[in-house]
């Protein structure tokens, strides 16, 4: 698959040639946009996909009564700024957001950790192990990828219940970890198997046994489709309402997103606790998320989409 | 035993946390040192050393329950007896029922239309400016966030204060509503309205990603093919018509297919703005309700796989697709 990376102008002594495919592109792009038509378009969008994030992030540094008495837009002819909404979301005694966002991290982590490990092992397998029925395993664990996790739940829940795992983290853990697997097998094989096969034939040559080639030579040249995966699971994780819902219910274990669809639910017009508690949910995806993107834009473009 | 369950401190919890890592960490350790002596050990053992634990898991987390649900479908409200087609019967006769059907399919049909249609035109206008990756990061900021998140700003705009002297909009929605001379509206609650302002949430958060895909299938198009139109006095709107999306059309139906995926399963959003109170409600949010708010576990199955038939063929089409976008290249 292509990268999304715009051919780089190299700067080179190049005498006597024609443009080059960017240089001519670049030509290409002052006519088009030269239109007002299409300019307006585009800013249209562009505003129209920025404005409400912006007027909830005002909103959230507004005071409360401010923001019950008019609308976020004149905050700007008449500014007053304060942290109060956060305070009180994060540690008011109603909301105590800030267990939550504890939650959200422990529930996380581990969560990103075992699928991907896990994954890595049976993608190393299914590349470069040679066993009979190979193919057909492997496609059945890609073939689950169709099994919506609703089909899932209902069962999951009694099996939890019954072991007494319900309401714990294990419960959320391995329940991410089980939902994550197959796009993760099926994403990180895809990776695996571009190797080059002599890579792996010389190390085994030498000596080395599988574990050995799967750390030694493997994993280093699988970083970027790691990152890539870890990048998805991590957001699909934090951002999981339906999961946690479930499993976790909305008490002491409850993430973020649980926390604050409930606040939605019951203190539907509390905006100055709304607006600061989904920011304070937003911050850590945001954060990795431009941290990551290029990864992330190279996952989406190798079939990464979780259903 | 309680240590391992009730983690009540955020000490305690960070602690299960570790512990749980390193926990997993040694198990597997343990596994792929006992597997790794090369010709001493059957081959069948490694790949049971590889392969065990994650086939395990897939086994009891989808397969097991998958088979469980199908049969959950079939029996009444506590799984107590065996009702035949009964579920699926009120599914498909029930009024309120129907109308959750109708609205998946608004959300199926709406949500990646407009989606792929908002994410190619920009994709199409953005394209080697001065302001490209500025532009596209703003429209693509909102996969990022939660599906919670999303659904909170948008209430935002909603927002409705009743139309009295002296109560200002607080609402965006409203506010642009009352300056053009209108009276403001309950958008989350006027049906059959209603569903659609929630599709828009799907559409916000989906025309990222139909931007991305796209625009990568664009500067993928060969050079040549836009030079020769260009000779032969193609510009403009008719070179976008007949030579960009012809080019890139299986890139289109895999972004299509796959935001029709996820307007299928929509939950959060639904959940988080009405509920599926007054109207709204769609197959994914109907199925939590019944099976763990009304306990009703059959129908919720029946819902369930009801989803699952849906999805599967947009899924097979879609990595049909794939397969294809993946060998034009």
């Amino acid at each position: 698959m292509t990268t999304t990376t715009p051919p780089i102008i190299t700067p080179g002594p190049v005498p006597q040639r024609k443009l080059t495919r960017a240089e001519k592109r670049a030509v290409d792009a002052k006519t088009k946009l030269s239109s007002p038509a299409a300019s307006t378009i585009a800013i249209a969008i562009a505003i129209l996909w920025t404005i409400p994030t912006l007027g909830l992030l005002v909103t959230s540094f507004r005071p409360e009564l401010d923001i019950r008495r008019s609308g976020w837009w004149s905050f700007f002819s008449d500014p007053a700024i304060t942290l109060e909404n956060y305070n009180e979301v994060l540690y008011g005694s109603s909301t105590n957001i800030s267990t939550a966002l504890v939650n959200s991290l422990v529930i996380t982590i581990p969560a990103v950790v075992i699928p991907l490990t896990l994954a890595l092992l049976a993608a190393y397998a299914f590349a470069w192990i040679p066993f009979k029925g190979r193919n057909i395993l492997f496609v059945a664990v890609f073939a689950l990828q169709v099994v919506p996790i609703q089909v899932t739940l209902i069962p999951l829940l009694t099996l939890y219940v019954d072991t007494g795992l319900s309401g714990s983290f294990w419960a959320v853990w391995l329940s991410h970890a089980m939902f994550g697997l197959p796009l993760a097998i099926f994403l990180l094989h895809n990776f695996m198997k571009d190797i080059p096969a002599s890579l792996i034939e010389a190390a085994r040559m030498d000596g080395a046994g599988h574990v050995l080639i799967f750390f030694r030579v493997l994993l280093p040249l699988l970083t970027p489709a790691i990152a890539a995966f870890g990048v998805f699971q991590f957001l699909w994780v934090w951002n999981d309402l339906l999961v946690s819902l479930t499993f976790a219910g909305t008490g002491n274990i409850s993430p973020l997103t649980v926390r604050i669809a409930d606040l939605s639910g019951t203190r539907g017009t509390a905006w100055y606790l709304l607006s600061a508690g989904a920011f304070i949910s937003m911050i850590v995806p945001l954060i990795v998320f431009l941290g990551l993107q290029r990864f992330f834009v190279r996952g989406l473009l190798s079939g990464g989409v979780k259903g | 035993m309680d240590w391992f369950l009730d983690a009540g401190t955020v000490g305690h919890k960070l602690a299960l946390m570790v512990l749980a890592i390193v926990l997993f960490a040694a198990v597997m350790a343990v596994i792929l040192f006992a597997v790794d002596r090369p010709k001493r050990i059957p081959q069948w053992v490694v790949v049971l050393g590889f392969l065990g634990p994650p086939l395990l898991l897939l086994a009891v987390g989808l397969v097991y329950p998958g088979i469980a649900t199908f049969f959950g479908s079939f029996q009444s409200g506590n799984g107590s007896r065996f009702i035949g087609l009964d579920n699926y019967v009120t599914i498909f006769s029930e009024a309120n029922f129907r109308l959750v059907l109708r609205n998946t399919v608004l959300w199926v049909l709406v949500a990646p239309v407009v989606a792929t249609l908002i994410g190619l035109v920009y994709a199409v206008l953005v394209d080697r400016t001065r302001f490209e990756n500025l532009a596209k990061a703003l429209v693509f900021l909102p996969m990022a966030i939660s599906m919670v998140g999303a659904s909170i700003i948008w209430r935002f705009v909603y927002e409705f204060r009743p139309d009295q002297p002296g109560i200002a909009q607080i609402g965006l929605l409203n506010q642009l509503l009352v300056l053009v001379g209108g009276s403001p509206q309950q958008f989350l609650l006027t049906q059959p309205w209603n569903t659609f302002f929630l599709i828009v949430v799907m559409i916000w958060i989906n025309a990222g990603f139909a931007m991305t895909i796209l625009s990568a299938a664009i500067k993928a198009i060969p050079d040549d093919i836009i030079e020769a139109a260009r000779l032969d006095g193609v510009a403009g709107l008719a070179m976008f018509r007949y030579v960009t999306v012809p080019s890139i059309r299986p890139a289109l139906v895999v972004v299509l297919t796959t935001i029709s995926i996820g307007a299928l399963k929509t939950f959060d959003i639904v959940r988080t703005m009405t509920g599926g109170q007054f109207g709204t409600s769609i197959i994914a949010n109907e199925f939590y309700t019944q099976a763990f708010r009304q306990q009703n576990q059959g129908l919720g199955a029946a819902l369930a796989v009801l989803l699952f038939v849906l999805v599967t063929p947009i899924i097979v089409y879609n990595v049909r697709q794939l397969r294809l976008s993946e060998e034009v290249r």
